[in-house]
């Protein structure tokens, strides 16, 4: 390697490093503070003292913060919730991209035109005639036949199951994939589900994965529906624990603490798809 | 703590289900005992939950026909939570409300009267009474109060003198200690009004000050805010207040919640605007030099504000007996007493202010149930309190930001008439 | 549009390259499209179908709304009201305001400042004027002869929050899409350890808005912040502190900063998916015809990723019309509504006001206007087509 390459090699890291540091600090913030008592981290916060484990350190804020909030409860919550959501969701979702992008079928373009205005639709807008609606629509779980979807899991899966936007995210990606690869599926004799099940949704790894990333984002984070919707710990998410710090007297040791926690699985989950999708772009060797 | 709970909630749910296959099996022959639901703002407050955990057991053991359940929710989205339920239909028999929202609640239809004779409420403080329309909607344990707070230390270095419940500073003893603290340098700034909080806390502990000038959100009467809140009282405060900014001599609307829980006790600040849960704090950084002062005189008197969580029974309720039975057990002495030994909020009965450690003659805390027994004023009583209370504390927010004080004062007067008309004046 | 096309031409195609009997072929190609249409709509419609309850339906019922005064809780009848709610959100006036005049006419200036009556004279129970009834200030022009021309609007909050929003979408649209990109093409060089600096850079993503916008409040205080604490250590102490969330100048800067910032990551993966799609012998072959960089990305890397930028804009741009949570946190419309946003003012009439009608008024004007935008953007890049 010759001191041209090395020196815009190291060029590059540095850049990368920089960048890197831009995006890190509030977590480190976060973490670090989760260590402190209150007083100190408030007036730590102003200076670079505010990134550093110095001073008073303990983990005396995740024991109150756990003595507080049945986080364990939650976190499962949310992680059920999200994890239903996201699978039924990618499966009903990119399988109407598939019929949209693949197939022809009568009303296809109003179809397709209803669901993209729904995109424009902030949540927040429509949430009151929303909870309308579900209070009035049935069920039937473990207690028998019911009326109204109140304080339950399902209330806070079914509603998000289709978005626009995930359905458009596998449009504008199945749109780059080879027709041709269709056709001749077609023409041996595949039906349109083993085409999409067989042939389509294998080639899909890297929008599988922003489309789940994206999906677990919103739903780990959900927070004005299940606090219009949920009347117990029993079916909270982690996002409404959240509220359970903000006493007379705000506890921010715990609220990092408690932060630092139900980070945790999203960044796990972050970290694991983009193992699988870095893998998964190498073995399909890329469509073209 | 996590699985306590689960199984408290699985063995729950599984003695509804025995309940209701008993109440099928058996029909109407036997007196079996019926379940109240109760719901509360104390999410997240373990302290305040065992408190009302022993009281609801003592009541399921003290008779056979009920038994409370307790539901707790996040204070901060209480009200989202009760009104989405309220919407569905699914409020359960007996709830806590904030005192100023209990007419908006009462008049929705949401709340029924309570069945509380009136000799059972002689000695509670004006501000934990719930009346609305001349009927009595709930009742509190507790009430909070806001005071001064001050450091004897520093009101002598400067020759400030330090008023009482009887000559409360006047507005001009005020703005030149508030001058004479800044001039000094020795300070951020001499007050701190805690505009970093939201929501309710403006009408709350700003709302006096206006009253003291003479001046209100609005005239429930009538109903009108014009004239009142932006009649020569209000622009009167309104200026003043926006002095206070141009003056720099108190934080603006973009204080962080940091600086205002630290600087005090720090020392950046030299006088702080706060409620009672910040005393315990401060007497521990401060001790006897802590002063926690009346509210100054504006011209027309000294006010604080009162009135906190109280309970209620719902109008949807088919147990409305056996709720008011709850609240009327719970109101005992020792109770109260309890609940202000646990949370340090201030009692509703003088009787109970005894019996704490706090409040009792000779108590840390004394001086707060005086303030609240003797400047406590309620906010304005009406169903439309709530946008009112939105409006004055954007009004509030633009004139610290130097808006003009007479056009903001209108928008504010307009929008609150524009709610009203829209609402028939709320009858 | 392509792809409509080629299916198309595969069900017509498909019997003379088929292998198979003539019998079956004659089949397919009589009933391909009906058979199409079946498959279609089974595999589109659980997805359609829920969109239009969960979506649609509650938009058409808060469309319904609109046009009556429909309360969150009220014991009152709910009345059709036609279309009272938008004349109050919409009604503009215009005003030319005379300064005022001493005796012999001239027009009076104090302090070098023309001085005019207070417009609240003529917008205050003042029955000649009825048209600017309850109407406020929103703009005010130099005008002829020393005097203004002042637009009044029945709403000013709602056309500050109009005008932001618009703001906020045309600034933070492009300028995160663009670091975005560039942070794509940073992380997609074959370098050791670049995977860890690409969830790095996707760290801000994974923590909910309303927690990033607490964080940024200690970083934005006025006083003692991080922010302004950095910037005097560079500058040696010369950059006087700003109050970044309480000036009405910087505020709504400081959250479009902070928005760019905390979303930037998860367009950088969007990027980086469509980067993946581009085959490597197209830059093998461009690297053996000598292309520099430059060269490489503007005819090899970019029009590869032509749906992938339509795809990240039209997702910024809808996430940027729903603003709401950061000032909600950080400022809640203020200083002055200088961060007044549609959603955020949707959310304040609806809940805080308990005005569901005119949070739908809202909402419905809010949708209106963005599809009026898609449309229009869609016209421009069909033009290009």
């Amino acid at each position: 390697m010759d001191r041209y390459s090395k020196l815009s090699l190291a060029v590059r890291y540095l850049l990368l490093i920089w960048v890197a540091l831009i995006f890190i600090f509030p977590v480190v913030f976060m973490v670090v503070s989760s260590l402190k008592p209150d007083l100190q981290l408030l007036q730590d916060s102003t200076s670079i003292r505010a990134f550093l484990p110095v001073g008073d350190i303990s983990l005396d804020n995740y024991r109150e913060a756990w003595e507080r909030v049945p986080i364990v409860r939650f976190v499962f919550n949310s992680l059920f919730v999200t994890a239903s959501t996201l699978v039924l969701s990618l499966f009903l979702c990119s399988m109407a991209a598939f019929a949209f992008v693949f197939l022809n079928f009568w009303g296809k373009s109003v179809l397709f035109s209803i669901i993209l205005a729904t995109f424009i639709v902030p949540f927040e807008t429509i949430a009151i005639p929303m909870l309308m609606l579900v209070n009035n629509l049935p069920w039937i779980g473990l207690d028998g036949f019911e009326i109204g979807w109140m304080n339950s899991y399902q209330v806070q899966i079914i509603p998000f199951l289709a978005d626009a936007l995930t359905i458009f995210l596998f449009v504008q990606y199945f749109k780059d994939l080879p027709g041709e690869i269709v056709e001749a599926a077609r023409v041996d004799g595949a039906t349109w589900f083993q085409i999409y099940a067989r042939i389509i949704l294998p080639l899909s790894g890297p929008i599988i994965a922003t489309a789940a990333i994206l999906k677990f984002l919103v739903m780990y984070n959900q927070y004005l529906w299940p606090l219009m919707t949920t009347q117990s710990d029993q079916y909270r998410p982690v996002m409404v624990g959240l509220q359970y710090f903000f006493q007379m007297n705000t506890a921010w040791g715990e609220i990092m603490a408690y932060l630092s926690l139900i980070t945790l699985p999203v960044l796990a989950f972050y970290l694991a798809l983009q193992k699988a999708f870095i893998s998964s772009i190498a073995s399909t060797g890329v469509k073209g | 703590m996590t699985n306590t709970f689960s199984k408290q909630q699985s063995a729950s749910a599984m003695k509804r289900i025995a309940l209701a296959a008993m109440a099928a099996s058996v029909s109407c022959s036997a007196v079996a005992t019926e379940t109240l639901s109760l719901w509360y703002h104390g999410a997240g407050n373990p302290a305040e939950m065992e408190v009302l955990g022993s009281i609801i057991s003592d009541f399921n053991a003290s008779q056979n026909d009920w038994a409370v359940e307790i539901q707790s929710f996040p204070q901060n989205s209480y009200n989202s939570s009760i009104v989405a339920a309220g919407l569905s239909d699914n409020l359960p028999d007996i709830l806590d409300v904030d005192a100023p929202v209990m007419p908006n609640w009462a008049w929705s239809g949401y709340l029924a009267p309570l069945d509380i004779q009136e000799d059972q409420l002689a000695g509670f403080l004006p501000g934990t009474i719930g009346r609305y329309e001349g009927e009595l909607y709930s009742i509190g344990f507790w009430d909070a109060a806001v005071a001064m707070f001050a450091r004897r230390s520093v009101l002598e270095k400067h020759n400030i003198r330090i008023p009482t419940l009887e000559s409360p500073w006047t507005k001009d003893e005020f703005n030149s200690a508030l001058a004479n603290l800044d001039a000094s340098g020795d300070f951020k700034y001499p007050l701190d009004l805690g505009m970093a909080s939201t929501g309710e806390w403006y009408s709350y502990a700003f709302g006096p000050f206006l009253h003291s000038f003479g001046g209100d959100l609005m005239d429930p009467s009538v109903p009108t805010a014009e004239g009142v809140l932006n009649g020569s009282a209000g622009i009167e405060f309104g200026e003043w207040w926006q002095m206070l900014f141009e003056q720099e001599w108190t934080p603006g609307t973009s204080q962080d919640g940091g600086d205002r829980e630290t600087g005090f006790l720090n020392g950046d600040y030299a006088l702080q605007w706060n409620g009672n849960w910040a005393a315990p704090a401060a007497l521990a950084q401060f001790g006897d030099d802590l002063l926690l002062l009346p509210a100054p005189d504006m011209g027309e008197g000294s006010f604080i504000g009162s009135g906190s969580w109280q309970f209620a029974v719902t109008k949807s309720s088919d147990k409305q007996e056996g709720a008011n039975a709850f609240i009327q057990f719970a109101l005992k002495d020792k109770y109260v007493a309890a609940f202000s030994n646990t949370t340090g909020l201030i009692p509703a009965t003088e009787s109970a202010a005894t019996m704490t450690s706090d409040y009792a003659a000779g108590g840390d805390l004394e001086v707060f149930y005086e303030l609240s027994n003797e400047q406590a004023r309620n906010r304005v009583i009406t169903p439309g309190y709530g946008v009112a209370s939105l409006e004055f504390e954007k009004a509030l927010r633009d004139l610290a930001n130097g808006a003009d004080v007479a056009d903001t004062l209108d928008a504010a007067t307009d929008a609150i008439n524009d709610d009203l008309e829209k609402n028939n004046g709320y009858r | 549009m392509d792809t409509v096309k080629s299916t198309f031409t595969d069900t017509t195609a498909a019997p003379e390259g088929a292998a198979l009997s003539g019998e079956r072929t004659v089949k397919v190609n009589k009933s391909g499209f009906n058979k199409q249409n079946l498959a279609g709509w089974l595999m589109a419609f659980p997805a359609f179908s829920l969109i239009t309850l969960f979506l649609v339906i509650p938009f058409l019922l808060a469309f319904i709304l609109s046009f009556t005064n429909q309360r969150l809780m009220s014991p009152n009848e709910t009345e059709w009201v036609g279309l009272d709610n938008f004349q109050d959100m919409l009604g503009l006036s215009t005003f030319v305001l005379e300064p005022e005049r001493d005796v012999s006419g001239a027009v009076v200036v104090e302090d070098g400042e023309t001085q005019f009556p207070r417009l609240r004279q003529f917008t205050r129970n003042n029955p000649d004027y009825p048209n600017l009834d309850g109407k406020r200030r929103w703009l005010t022009l130099p005008w002829f002869n020393d005097s203004q021309f002042v637009v009044l609007a029945s709403d000013v909050v709602f056309m500050k929050a109009l005008v932001n929003t618009v703001l906020f979408v045309s600034i933070v649209a492009p300028t995160q899409a663009f670091i975005a990109l560039l942070l794509a093409l940073m992380i997609n060089q074959k370098l050791r350890g670049v995977n860890v600096f690409r969830a790095i850079y996707f760290m801000p993503v994974v923590i909910s808005i309303v927690v990033i916008s607490f964080l940024w409040r200690f970083i934005y205080d006025g006083e003692n912040g991080l922010l302004n604490s950095l910037l005097q250590f560079v500058t040696f102490g010369a950059f006087k502190p700003v109050d970044w969330l309480g000036n009405p100048d910087t505020a709504l800067g400081s959250i479009m900063a902070m928005s760019i910032w905390q979303a930037v990551g998860f367009h950088m993966v969007i990027w980086l998916s469509g980067l993946q799609t581009i085959p490597k012998e197209l830059y093998e072959a461009a690297t053996q015809l000598g292309a520099n960089g430059w060269q490489t990305f503007r005819y090899v890397t970019w029009p590869g990723l032509r749906n992938t930028a339509i795809l990240v804009m039209v997702v910024i741009t809808m996430q940027a019309f729903a603003l709401f949570a950061q000032v909600d946190v950080m400022t809640r419309g203020g200083p002055l509504d200088s961060t007044q946003t549609l959603v955020y003012q949707a959310v304040q009439r609806g809940y805080g006001k308990q005005d569901i009608a005119g949070g739908s008024a809202l909402s419905v004007v809010l949708f209106v206007f963005v599809l009026a935008i898609s449309l229009f953007q869609r016209y421009l890049t069909r033009e290009k087509n």
